[in-house]
């Protein structure tokens, strides 16, 4: 049935008919359905679980097939429309397979070590298998896995109903669908894989499919400049987790996850900390570094906010820029084995979260103060990491992707309720005209600066408490200072763009309106989110061995009580300077001028990376490697042969005189030498 | 019995070599040529004998398969220089150099 109505919606679409392509997109989704409930209907309970993560896998992957196959003439028909129905379908299918799969696995008695420690590592096909080096096509399923798909396929899907109305006017919808798809595709490969080279191609996919979305709009020179900035940037994180992969490789002797555990564990207690071990972890952190946007690679992502909103969201806020702090979990076990790794870690995340959340302060652009913001949250997982309470992290990462997507959204609905517009300078009084997008915008706010009994407080205040009971009070101030300051920068976030008066001109805010619930239906099931995903406490599922370790060691009775206060520390000023009297808040960015212009310019980091790249890089290659090695050396090899050859050839064409005899005494001459040679050498 | 048969062998084949050097009409020369290889066709032919195996003669009989079919293509590329220059000088056909 389902194929008679893809094929019928082909044809019409050839045509032009009217949502004869939203048919064949239909007809295809429930092919797709049907053949994936059969095959799984077919197989036993025990093939179920193990096919599904494939399957999971493979739906984002067949969906992005479909667009770039039917892409063009879908375009050419100008019937879009289609492409959104796969690209959405796909994903909330693979959601759909996820949590059946989750489900199914919590069936498994834990306690019987039936599934989960009989067989977690998925295993597809040989992949690689050169000499020593054997890396099977394996995914694995385990908790921590479990959590991650759940939060890439739930906010991905939610994110992709999201962009059927944010870019149901685009011109390029089919292109966008098509890249969305083969991120989540990319991502949960990510996620799933069992081994590092296998999740290194997730790694390097969604790498790609960052690029071409930050640069989706490609006719915009920033957003190019964008795209480039942070696939170059990224290459540099890139070649440190390269090289961590290849001593991984050399000194222990797989890059299976389950075996790399296995083997520094059973090398570690001996020796103590082992040099090489520190080595692998520092190496794969700077990759770490690179992809979630960790000081001093972070300078890729405030600008990736040059890509459609909803790419924001998804990609540069919810699941690809958390991929380090996965793999940095994933890794937990090796990463404790050396205590100097642990503290970098805990330290750049830590100087990360305090820096990033002090160049959102005086931000004007929304999408940046988000950006910077997910900077900081970034470095509060690392830190949570850094101090040892990896499930902690993970737990961040997790509630962040409710209400960093929720506030992603919320921003890109307000975007789209003012025409594009993204100055919070230009905004303001919004709270009537858009009520939802407020609404939701408030609970995601209250999540992400820690108010109490919403979703950011219980992870935060489980990465403050990891902090002081891994008896790092430093890196505890820190924490707490830049709580303090996330609840000041969302404040004003949320009062410049919501209270006061509106300041975009009297013809801006006639055309103010609210979105379609395509994208209101997302915001409100995230705001739900928001309140509720601190309650699925993921340390004790990702851990469940360290948790108790932890739960001894917890915080004194005045560490909650502070929880409670601390965001009112941030949001009050913030209330008084850009609500009560924004006066006042004028004269204080005067007084604070020196300061707020280091601010501005971002701690300089984009500066000296500019002259460093225009003197070192651009001045290097021309002056040495350009003008020197290349015309000097490599040219002068080519045209030294070719010199060669040419003289050569001009005194040794006298031997051809044209005299056939001539050559026949050569011959002869030959002849004698080589007859003289047989029988004058000594065998 | 394979000395005097291997001397007259390198009698035949050194009139040959002196022939190809020393004449300046093709024909000649194309027949000093083949005189070389009939002075090795008998070099085969004494080995063979000597040591008692059919190798010598069957290569002998290739010798003279392609000896002929170059006799054949030899003789008519002469008659296409004869036509081209009116002469037999073997010296007189030198385009082909630097």
């Amino acid at each position: 049935m389902s194929g008679v109505a893809g094929g019928h919606g082909e044809t019409g679409g050839a045509r032009g008919m009217g949502g004869s392509t939203q048919a064949a997109a239909l007809g295809l989704l429930s092919l797709i359905a049907a053949v994936i409930a059969a095959v799984l209907w077919r197989m036993g309970p025990a093939r179920q679980l193990e096919s599904a993560p494939f399957m999971i896998l493979l739906l984002p992957l067949s969906g992005f097939t479909v667009l770039a196959l039917l892409g063009d003439r879908m375009k050419r028909d100008g019937e879009q429309d289609g492409a959104g129905i796969v690209a959405c379908g796909t994903v909330l299918m693979s959601f759909a397979l996820a949590v059946w799969t989750v489900v199914r696995l919590l069936g498994v008695p834990a306690s019987a070590e039936g599934y989960r420690a009989a067989d977690p590592a998925l295993r597809g096909f040989d992949w690689i298998d050169v000499g020593g080096l054997q890396v099977p096509f394996s995914l694995l399923l385990d908790p921590l896995s479990a959590v991650m798909i759940l939060t890439v396929t739930g906010v991905g899907s939610l994110i992709h109903v999201y962009s059927l109305g944010y870019m149901a006017h685009d011109e390029e919808r089919v292109r966008y669908f098509s890249y969305l798809n083969l991120f989540m595709f990319f991502m949960l490969l990510l996620v799933l894989a069992g081994s590092l080279p296998l999740m290194f191609v997730g790694w390097e996919g969604v790498g790609l499919c960052s690029y071409l979305l930050i640069g989706f709009w490609f006719k915009k020179k920033s957003a190019t400049d964008a795209g480039n900035k942070a696939f170059i940037v990224n290459r540099i994180g890139d070649a440190g987790l390269i090289l961590g992969m290849a001593l991984a490789l050399s000194r222990l002797g797989t890059l299976n996850f389950s075996r790399i555990v296995e083997s520094a564990g059973s090398l570690a207690p001996e020796t103590g900390e082992s040099g090489f071990i520190t080595a692998i972890c520092l190496l794969l952190f700077v990759g770490a570094c690179g992809k979630s946007a960790q000081i001093p690679l972070h300078v890729w992502l405030p600008d990736a906010m040059e890509g459609p909103t909803p790419v924001s969201a998804l990609i540069h806020a919810a699941t690809m820029v958390t991929a380090g702090v996965y793999m940095v979990a994933r890794l937990g076990p090796l990463f404790r084995l050396s205590p100097t790794a642990m503290a970098v870690v805990a330290v750049v995340g830590a100087t990360t979260a305090l820096m990033a959340a002090l160049v959102a302060l005086v931000q004007t652009d929304i999408k940046r103060v988000l950006a910077y913001s997910t900077v900081s949250q970034l470095g509060y997982m690392f830190l949570a990491c850094g101090v040892g309470a990896f499930g902690v992290g993970v737990f961040h990462l997790f509630t962040h992707a409710f209400f960093k997507a929720l506030l992603f959204l919320g921003s890109g609905s307000v975007i789209h309720a003012l025409g594009g517009e993204q100055d919070m300078r230009r905004m303001g009084g919004l709270r009537s005209k858009i009520p939802w997008t407020y609404a939701t915008f408030v609970v995601g706010t209250a999540a992400i600066v820690g108010i109490p009994f919403l979703a950011g407080y219980f992870s935060k205040d489980e990465i403050l408490v990891s902090a002081l009971a891994a008896g790092h009070p430093v890196l505890f101030g820190i924490g707490l200072g830049t709580a303090v300051l996330t609840a000041f920068y969302m404040s004003r976030l949320l009062f410049m763009t919501f209270f006061g008066s509106f300041r975009g001109g009297h013809e801006g805010e006639g055309h103010v309106h609210e979105s379609p619930w395509s994208m209101l239906f997302p915001l409100c099931l995230l705001a739900l989110g928001s309140i509720l995903a601190g309650y699925v406490h993921i340390p004790h599922i990702v851990e469940p061995a360290v948790q108790p370790l932890l739960k001894e060691a917890l915080a004194p009775g005045w560490l909650h009580w502070l929880a409670y206060v601390l965001p009112f520390l941030g949001i009050l000023p913030a209330y008084y300077l850009y609500v009560m009297f924004p006066q006042a808040s004028e004269k204080l960015a005067e007084d604070l001028a020196p300061a707020r212009r280091v601010l501005e310019a971002k701690w300089y980091f984009d500066v000296v990376y500019d002259a460093f790249a225009r003197s070192v890089v651009v001045g290097g290659s021309t002056s040495f490697l350009w003008k020197r090695v290349d015309v000097g050396f490599i040219d002068g090899i080519v045209n030294g042969l070719g010199a060669v050859v040419d003289g050569v050839a001009r005194t040794g064409r006298f031997v051809q005189t044209g005299f056939v005899r001539a050559y026949a005494l050569m011959i002869l001459a030959g002849a004698v030498v080589l007859v003289g040679y047989l029988l004058w050498v000594p065998r | 019995m394979v000395q005097p048969a291997l001397l007259l062998s390198l009698a035949l084949f050194a009139v040959g070599v002196l022939g190809v050097f020393a004449r300046r009409n093709i024909i000649t020369v194309f027949m000093c040529i083949e005189l070389m290889l009939n002075a090795v066709n008998l070099a085969f032919i004494a080995f063979s004998r000597a040591w008692g195996t059919l190798d010598g003669q069957v290569l002998v009989f290739f010798v003279l398969t392609v000896a002929a079919a170059e006799a054949a293509v030899g003789l008519a590329i002469v008659i296409a220089l004869h036509r081209h220059k009116d002469t037999l000088d073997v010296d007189a056909f030198n385009l082909l150099k630097w």
